[in-house]
């Protein structure tokens, strides 16, 4: 099939080779993937800081560049759930009502089209590490997504899962939230950073970039030797 | 900024690098959680009792008017008087009234969230009240001069050695780590105020509409001795109190002691039906039932947020929110904190003065995900946000995101905008987290992800052309 990707704003600055590993595993895979190079955010920043007509003209471009996508597919559980949940919300009563729910149905997490969509779980990936999962929340409770990138990450090769307390406890990014509540957000990333820690992992993973930039951030000013690596990272690594 | 806004920053600054209060609120919340967890699976099943809750007030808050009516009738049919008040200052007025009538010189309180609303102790005791809370965790904060921190733990900021310094202080206990002691030097105290008052005061858990009764629950019998002992019996609560049906008690009772405390049914739950009757020998000889609207009714006409009127006030949102947890009760300078404190207070006491608290969240949805009573909370957050910039856009914010929306939506422009963030990059260590640092928000604890020397779109195109001249 053909894929369409939907390339976030900061993984096109800051984490390009999620993309790229994406790309390698459904070129992989056998599919067509097309990336839409004019689309470069999906409106989440001001829609979730209240300014919906300013969100609204983020998401427009995107709704109709994606009319005719067979799937599209995500990076992250962030944006997966700006396109897939909250545009219906925010086109409700707005012309563009339609095509937000026809789109909501073709957007795709991507361990979730990885595993519920392609039915695809062991990608020949080799990871010898321990590694501990971190559910970003939107991917988690606005998506649904607990099992498919464990299920991924369970037919890596020499990977070891070690589960942290409270693996679905928020890292405290949040958006704007992390920048207008600075303090709050270090101290909600201090409790998980304390929890990943425990595990013994080598790695945190997850399926959401923008909380690894929040987690890895903190290590990093620290100075631990934790690392932070997209779900995408690990699986592209053949 | 509202000066609610700045004192909620300065609040938070201090206490989230307070590692103490961080290490006690998470050690007891995470106790509640396995507690609660294990309470969970005697539910036949946990999602449908959550539903089943959920219909139930749904049907209470939308029929809210025929309810009310039903359960004030039945009050009143058995010699209780009842007292609808619009406003804080009618149900305090009231209540004072009611008191100074009586002569009374000693009031005994049990919980009741609802007087905190409408700051009732502070108006008996400038009346000339004597006024004693009869809960334990309230008694210690009264003692303390502070609000409730928690809707359901009141002192749960307080360790054992807190609460026993406190007592040598004010009661002039000797000093003890043995809750067991502490709970005996409390009860000591509040004996001789229940034999003293002369009237008592206590809250609602649920007002049952077919029998015209209200249903209270508590651990430690103080509600019961408040409701028995004084000759006259007011009781505060909320209109929203309401359940339909006695037979609703059987779901939620254990729903409130499984979600607030992670109990399988609360120590004491008992139901009110009407003062003495004609034979009876016991019981208070007047009872008041005072119903406060405050802003309930607003909420009732908004069909977005109705649903927030089915809070039963377990606390379970709190419990589990990650914002709650390091910022603690206190911060939020409301009665209500927590998500749910978030998503109410601004339509209690303005949205414009309270907007704060609807931005203070990451939007996780752990509480939505845990309320007992299926709440949509975090999407609140977002309506509140919402209607706060309608009404009054912040012009700065405002136009940073049409400037962005501007430049996202024009290719040429972003790709400018990556290469110039790429280019002043290594120019910003000179400035990093000092005041020049125009990231000093993010910088000051976290460092910064550089912008790749590659980003996706630039690598994507050499990848479409290799791939086309294959």
């Amino acid at each position: 099939m053909t894929v369409t990707l939907f390339v976030p704003c900061f993984v096109d600055a800051l984490f390009p080779q999620v993309g790229i590993n994406m790309v390698h595993i459904l070129e992989k895979l056998g599919h067509r993937v097309e990336c839409p190079e004019e689309i470069a955010c999906c409106g989440q920043p001001a829609f979730n800081s209240g300014y919906w007509d300013e969100a609204r003209c983020v998401a427009e471009p995107v709704l109709k560049r994606l009319k005719d996508s067979e799937a599209v597919v995500i990076a992250s559980g962030s944006c997966g759930a700006m396109l897939k949940v909250f545009y219906p919300q925010l086109f409700a009563d707005k012309p563009e009502a339609h095509a937000a729910h026809e789109l909501s149905g073709k957007v795709w997490e991507f361990s979730d089209f990885l595993v519920k969509k392609l039915g695809v779980t062991d990608l020949g990936a080799k990871f010898p590490a321990k590694v501990t999962f971190h559910d970003g929340c939107h991917g988690l409770r606005e998506l649904g997504i607990k099992s498919s990138p464990r299920k991924l990450l369970e037919k890596v090769q020499g990977l070891e899962l070690i589960e942290m307390q409270d693996a679905e406890t928020c890292c405290g990014f949040g958006g704007t939230f992390a920048a207008k509540f600075p303090m709050i957000s270090t101290a909600m990333g201090e409790v998980k950073c304390a929890s990943a820690k425990d595990t013994g992992a080598d790695y945190i993973v997850s399926n959401d970039s923008s909380c690894l930039m929040h987690v890895q951030g903190l290590l990093s000013r620290e100075g631990h030797k934790l690392k932070t690596l997209h779900l995408a990272e690990i699986l592209g690594n053949q | 900024m509202s000066s609610e806004s700045q004192e909620f920053l300065q609040q938070a600054e201090v206490i989230t690098k307070d590692l103490r209060h961080r290490g006690l609120i998470q050690t007891a919340l995470r106790k509640y959680e396995v507690a609660r967890d294990k309470r969970k699976s005697a539910f036949g099943d946990w999602q449908s009792s959550r539903q089943a809750a959920a219909e139930t007030k749904w049907e209470a808050i939308n029929h809210l008017d025929k309810y009310l009516t039903e359960f004030a009738d039945k009050l009143e049919a058995r010699g209780t008087k009842v007292h609808w008040c619009s406003t804080p200052d009618q149900a305090r007025d009231i209540i004072v009234k009611i008191i100074a009538d009586k002569k009374a010189r000693c009031v005994i309180k049990s919980k009741a969230m609802t007087a905190e609303e409408i700051h009732l102790n502070a108006a008996m005791e400038k009346a000339g009240f004597e006024v004693v809370e009869s809960d334990l965790g309230e008694y210690i904060v009264q003692l303390r001069k502070e609000p409730p921190y928690h809707i359901v733990f009141p002192a749960m900021h307080l360790t054992r050695d807190d609460i026993s310094d406190l007592f040598q202080k004010e009661l002039g206990s000797a000093p003890t780590r043995e809750p067991e002691e502490l709970t005996m030097i409390a009860r000591r105290a509040l004996r001789k105020k229940y034999i003293q008052a002369d009237v008592g005061i206590t809250g609602a858990n649920f007002a049952i509409a077919e029998t015209g009764m209200i249903s209270l629950t508590e651990n430690e019998g103080n509600a019961r001795l408040t409701a028995a002992l004084p000759k006259t019996m007011i009781t505060l609560l909320g209109i929203e109190k309401i359940l339909p049906k006695m037979e609703d008690l059987a779901l939620f009772l254990p729903m409130l002691a499984t979600a607030g405390a992670g109990q399988t049914v609360t120590g004491y739950n008992t139901l009110y039906g009407g003062p003495k009757q004609p034979g009876e020998v016991d019981g208070p000889e007047e009872w008041h039932v005072v119903l406060l609207d405050n802003q309930r009714s607003i909420l009732l006409a908004d069909p977005e947020q109705r649903d927030s009127l089915h809070c039963i006030r377990c606390g379970a949102c709190l419990n589990v929110c990650p914002i709650f947890r390091n910022v603690g009760g206190h911060t939020y300078g409301t009665t209500y904190s927590g998500p749910i404190g978030s998503v109410i207070t601004p339509h209690l006491r303005g949205l414009q003065s309270w907007k704060h608290l609807s931005s203070s969240s990451s939007l996780c949805g752990a509480c939505t995900e845990t309320c007992p009573v299926k709440i949509d909370l975090h999407h609140h957050l977002l309506q509140n946000r919402r209607n706060a910039s309608q009404e009054e856009p912040n012009a700065m914010e405002q136009t940073a995101y049409k400037a962005f929306g501007f430049v996202a939506n024009r290719p040429g422009m972003w790709q400018v905008g990556k290469e110039l963030a790429r280019m002043f990059q290594p120019l910003h260590k000179f400035v990093l987290g000092t005041k020049l640092d125009p990231a000093r928000a993010w910088t000051a604890t976290r460092d910064v992800q550089p912008v790749a020397k590659e980003s996706f779109k630039e690598w994507w195109q050499k990848h479409k052309a290799e791939k086309q001249a294959k």
